[in-house]
């Protein structure tokens, strides 16, 4: 049976992307094209309904029901943004996509701006992606050339204007609401989710926010069909995923697989297993703000509700493995400095709580944690929880604090028993 | 003597044309100063500000939220290393002290002959080929310490 990889299909590793000429000549922009002439708003929603497509960006919201959300009678102009600001720690996916295949990125924020009658869309690029950026530029003039964006888009009477915007960086970014602070030109802080941003968004106007991955999944399922979409996963959740693994494996990389696919399956046959010597401790299945799961949940399927039920989340399926010689209090130390560093500032919390959790790892790792750090460390994840800050960066960052608690217990309490790392 | 020159004021413009309103020029107008100079003093924050409409206060909270605007000098070469957590496993330690072994600068600081600057950075979304660093927006992956010291010999035979 061959596995279809409709996202990656016209990706040569290392090699240039497809021209515009190209990527029409294998059936490029006949979405668009489709969609344009064919096509209402509506019934654009109503395919990706259908197919089930899930937010790729971590949370897996519904496109249907995020694109369904802009009231109807509500302000002009609507913006539309593709989410390309991929700073996760141990993702890269949307990078690949970007480099690889522009055009199908920007096929996806046409039909997306179309679906929900927007007319000014926008990039959201990480600067660090200097790569994706270049490749993007020649592609958004392409299309511009051609006539896919600007006004009055193959005669529908339909208006696109499309401008890459380049992050100065910072992971709150990627919060949504703090995203459109960034473009609005200010300093990247969240604010509050109600009205939600499809009804008061960018410059109080209706705006659709989706990840690069979501949108280009859009193309194909126009061209193909929701129940063919469907059809690509071995789960509830449809479509392929792109997965990747990093840390101590033979063979590191990112794969378009079957939602589904099981993380076993990703560990042991597409990054090749453990590299000569190491042994699996425990896994991140999605991203630096998922739970760890240990050698008895490879089993699980990553889809949405499998990696749930197994007590962390699929995330961006950016697979981060932890191996025997690498101390887990130092990794967790290395992630909730990150997460530290990245907390906007804004609601007490996360500032606060974010630096007192990275310090007392900091002071276990260096053999200088007492007993009580334990149960002061369980607090910070109670005081961090979902519900207690303005945004999810500190509930996301006690992910991985919380489950290495459970998990690594033993671990901590020899470090602050033998008052030093034993990995040291 | 005003930092802002005509060429540099045109790109302002264009990204101010393109905008909603002036102030969301402003991330992209400071990149492009910086680009120019190096980094943003507070003499081309006032002035970028002033340009901008907006006031220096509400600009230098912008400057200093984000982590690629630079508020102090940079070297010519800033080597921006990837400090997250694959970089951390795959080496991220052992590289960062052979950096500043070999160049005699901590994270932070430039090297007296204003050629390099270190940087830690957050993520490059190389974690497949971990350790990374970046230089002027170039990726170089899988480094070891002899890989590391041949980059550095080509930017200072370029320098």
């Amino acid at each position: 049976m061959t596995v279809e990889r409709p996202l990656t299909a016209n990706i040569q590793p290392g090699g240039e992307p497809l021209s515009l000429r190209e990527y029409e000549k294998v059936g490029g922009y006949q979405a668009v094209r489709k969609v344009l002439t064919s096509m209402t708003p509506a019934q654009v929603i109503d395919v990706m309904r259908e197919s089930d497509l899930k937010g790729r960006g971590g949370a897996g919201f519904p496109t249907a029901v995020k694109w369904g959300s802009v009231p109807l009678d509500s302000k002009k102009p609507r913006h539309f943004i593709a989410d390309a600001d991929e700073m996760e720690p141990g993702t890269f996916k949307d990078r690949v996509l970007m480099e690889g295949d522009p055009h199908q990125l920007i096929e996806g924020v046409i039909i997306g701006s179309f679906a929900t009658e927007a007319e000014s869309a926008f990039i959201f690029i990480r600067w660090e992606y200097t790569l994706a950026q270049k490749r993007l530029r020649r592609a958004i003039a392409e299309a511009y050339e051609n006539g896919y964006l600007g006004k009055n888009i193959l005669g529908s009477g339909f208006n696109l204007g499309l401008h890459l915007h380049v992050s100065a960086g910072r992971y709150i970014c990627g919060e949504g609401t703090a995203l459109v602070r960034s473009l609005e030109g200010d300093r990247a802080i969240p604010h509050s989710r109600v009205p939600r941003q499809t009804e008061c968004g960018l410059w109080g106007k209706p705006t659709i926010l989706n990840n690069v991955e979501t949108l280009c999944n859009v193309p194909h399922i126009i061209n193909k069909g929701a129940e063919w979409f469907r059809d690509l996963s071995l789960c509830e959740d449809g479509g392929t995923k792109m997965y990747s693994a990093s840390g101590r494996v033979k063979r590191p990389g990112l794969w378009e697989l079957p939602m589904g696919t099981p993380l076993r399956e990703i560990i042991e046959e597409h990054a090749g297993g453990m590299r000569e010597g190491y042994r699996l401790k425990a896994v991140m299945p999605g991203g630096a703000s998922t739970d760890f799961l240990l050698e008895e949940h490879l089993d699980v399927p990553m889809s949405f509700g499998s990696v749930q039920k197994a007590g962390s989340r699929l995330g961006t399926g950016a697979v981060i493995v932890l191996d025997d010689k690498t101390c887990p209090i130092g990794m967790v130390h290395n992630l909730e400095y990150f997460f530290a560093h990245e907390s906007c500032g804004w609601c007490t919390p996360c500032r606060e709580g974010l630096p007192w959790a990275a310090s007392i790892l900091q002071a276990i790792e260096n053999g200088k944690g007492i007993p009580e750090d334990l149960s002061t460390l369980e607090k910070l994840t109670w005081m961090m929880a979902p519900g207690r800050t303005f945004c999810a960066l500190a509930p996301g960052a006690m992910e991985p604090l919380g489950s290495a608690l459970k998990y690594f217990r033993e671990d901590f309490e020899q470090h602050i028993r033998e008052k030093r790392c034993p990995w040291r | 003597m005003p930092l802002l020159t005509d060429a540099m004021k045109q790109e302002l413009q264009a990204e101010i044309d393109r905008s909603e309103t002036r102030k969301a020029a402003c991330i992209e107008a400071m990149q492009i100063v910086q680009r120019h100079l190096g980094w943003i003093s507070d003499e081309s924050l006032l002035e970028i500000a002033d340009f901008l409409q907006m006031t220096p206060d509400e600009l230098e909270g912008v400057a200093t939220f984000y982590n690629h605007i630079y508020r102090k000098p940079v070297g010519k070469y800033v080597i921006l290393i990837c400090d997250s957590v694959c970089c951390w496993i795959m080496g991220y330690e052992s590289l960062q002290e052979h950096i500043a072994r070999t160049l005699g600068i901590r994270l932070g600081e430039t090297t007296a002959d204003g050629l390099f600057t270190l940087l830690p950075i957050q993520c490059l979304g190389a974690c497949a080929r971990a350790p990374a660093i970046m230089i002027r927006g170039e990726l170089y992956t899988d480094l070891t310490p002899e890989r590391f010291d041949e980059i550095i010999a080509s930017y200072r035979r370029e320098a």
